[in-house]
């Protein structure tokens, strides 16, 4: 029996380590010993796609899921859901959630002294068209103060959550701003290797731009692309 | 054109709204076919403390041995009701339960069957990267002959199997470190 498979990251160039000294929590968390290798087999090919899901309309609008609109910054964050082969994602269910305008996220484990805004959730989703692309509209979120050390920021984030085709190419990351100054001191964005690490800030994207009404950003998604040749045994 | 990855980052502690809305702990509804199980799972550090801020995903076959998704082409039944898809959180105590049916044996490459195994997904503040394991069932006669399980170390595979308490529920603790620490497969 013959499967297709997915191309497995060059170790070190792509993902972080699991155990990335300068952010602490990973001290205790982090496996020590190697990943057992294993081939792709039905069980990794498939996965929990998603594509049956079913979504209100609006969900991609963080603005629009209270009574009044959120403080803050309005942006358009949009992109494109990809294989490493550059062919869309296409039905890519795609999660987000974030903090509000003031760096507050609507948790009760955030205990950060900074105003919560009833009109700002913070989570949305939607499903990517034929093409991958996907578009959210939400409020820049803020930069917020965390334990990791003295002074520690985080940068601004949106967190990003897909499933992608497979069990193997499932994916949680972080968006990040353009030349967010913050970015050089934190830990966590710096815990991917360094030629890597830009692939996590989305663009400015000024022609998605909307006159008189939101700035927009663009951050495309790249996850694990099949082998070309149907089976590597192991 | 060739795209490179995007690169990992870690679930952090304040994930929720449409993760948690999206919750699934209860896989089977009425009148899917095969045996009931209650799943629990907990999540424990390398000092053995829990992780009550982690998610699990799990991923499964049906009772038939057919995943819900188009690359499995397998003429077997669909169960409508059934997609093998489960989501939630620990809770304060490091738990997370799920309530499914067991799944049946899927295909190896190289040919034969594995045992019937869950495929699990970890996530969790400090874990950078989605961490993959497996479930599998003690006292499952294919144990012996499961390829997954061959390929690791025999004093490790205990960390892979759920245990049947006396109440019915299997529990399998999954271990991010330590002397217990779980098996993570590179999948």
């Amino acid at each position: 029996m013959k499967e297709e498979t997915y191309r497995r990251p060059a170790p070190g160039q792509d993902h972080p380590p699991n155990d990335s000294p300068g952010y602490k929590s990973t001290a205790r968390r982090a496996p020590s010993r190697p990943a057992v290798v294993l081939p792709h087999s039905l069980s990794e090919i498939t996965g929990p796609s998603q594509r049956a899901a079913r979504l209100d309309s609006g969900e991609n609008d963080l603005t629009r899921q209270r009574m009044g609109e959120p403080l803050g910054e309005r942006i358009i964050v949009q992109g494109r859901v990809l294989d490493q082969d550059g062919k869309p994602v296409p039905e890519a269910l795609v999660e987000i959630w974030q903090c509000n305008a003031a760096g507050r996220y609507h948790h009760p484990g955030d205990q950060h002294d900074a105003p919560l805004d009833p009109n700002f959730y913070g989570g949305g989703r939607v499903r990517a068209d034929a093409d991958g692309a996907y578009k959210f509209v939400t409020i820049k979120p803020g930069a917020y103060p965390w334990k990791n050390h003295h002074n520690a920021w985080r940068p601004a984030h949106i967190h990003f959550s897909l499933f992608g085709p497979a069990f193997a190419t499932r994916l949680i990351t972080q968006m990040y701003f353009p030349s967010d100054p913050l970015l050089s001191f934190d830990p966590i964005y710096n815990s991917v290797p360094e030629g890597a690490r830009a692939r996590l800030q989305a663009a400015f994207d000024m022609e998605a731009t909307q006159p008189e009404w939101a700035l927009a950003y663009r951050f495309d998604i790249v996850l694990r692309g099949r082998n070309a040749t149907p089976m590597e045994n192991v | 054109m060739s795209r490179a990855l995007t690169p990992s980052q870690t679930i952090g502690p304040f994930y929720f709204g449409t993760i948690i809305n999206a919750y699934r702990q209860d896989l089977a509804s009425q009148g899917v076919a095969g045996e009931r199980l209650q799943i629990e799972l907990s999540l424990h550090d390398a000092d053995g403390a829990i992780v009550p801020d982690g998610l699990f995903e799990i991923w499964q076959a049906n009772s038939h041995g057919r995943y819900d998704h188009p690359d499995d082409r397998r003429n077997l039944p669909l169960d409508p009701g059934f997609d093998g898809f489960g989501r939630a959180s620990t809770d304060t105590t490091g738990r997370a339960t799920f309530s499914t049916i067991k799944p049946g044996r899927v295909p190896w490459p190289a040919g034969g069957l594995q045992a019937p195994h869950i495929n699990v997904s970890v996530f969790a503040r400090g874990v950078l990267n989605r961490l993959a394991t497996r479930l599998y069932f003690e006292g499952d006669p294919e144990l012996a002959e499961d390829p997954v399980l061959k390929l690791v170390e025999s004093t490790r595979r205990a960390t892979l199997i759920a245990k049947r308490d006396a109440s019915g529920i299997w529990r399998l603790p999954i271990h991010l470190g330590g002397a217990h620490e779980t098996v993570f497969f590179d999948c």
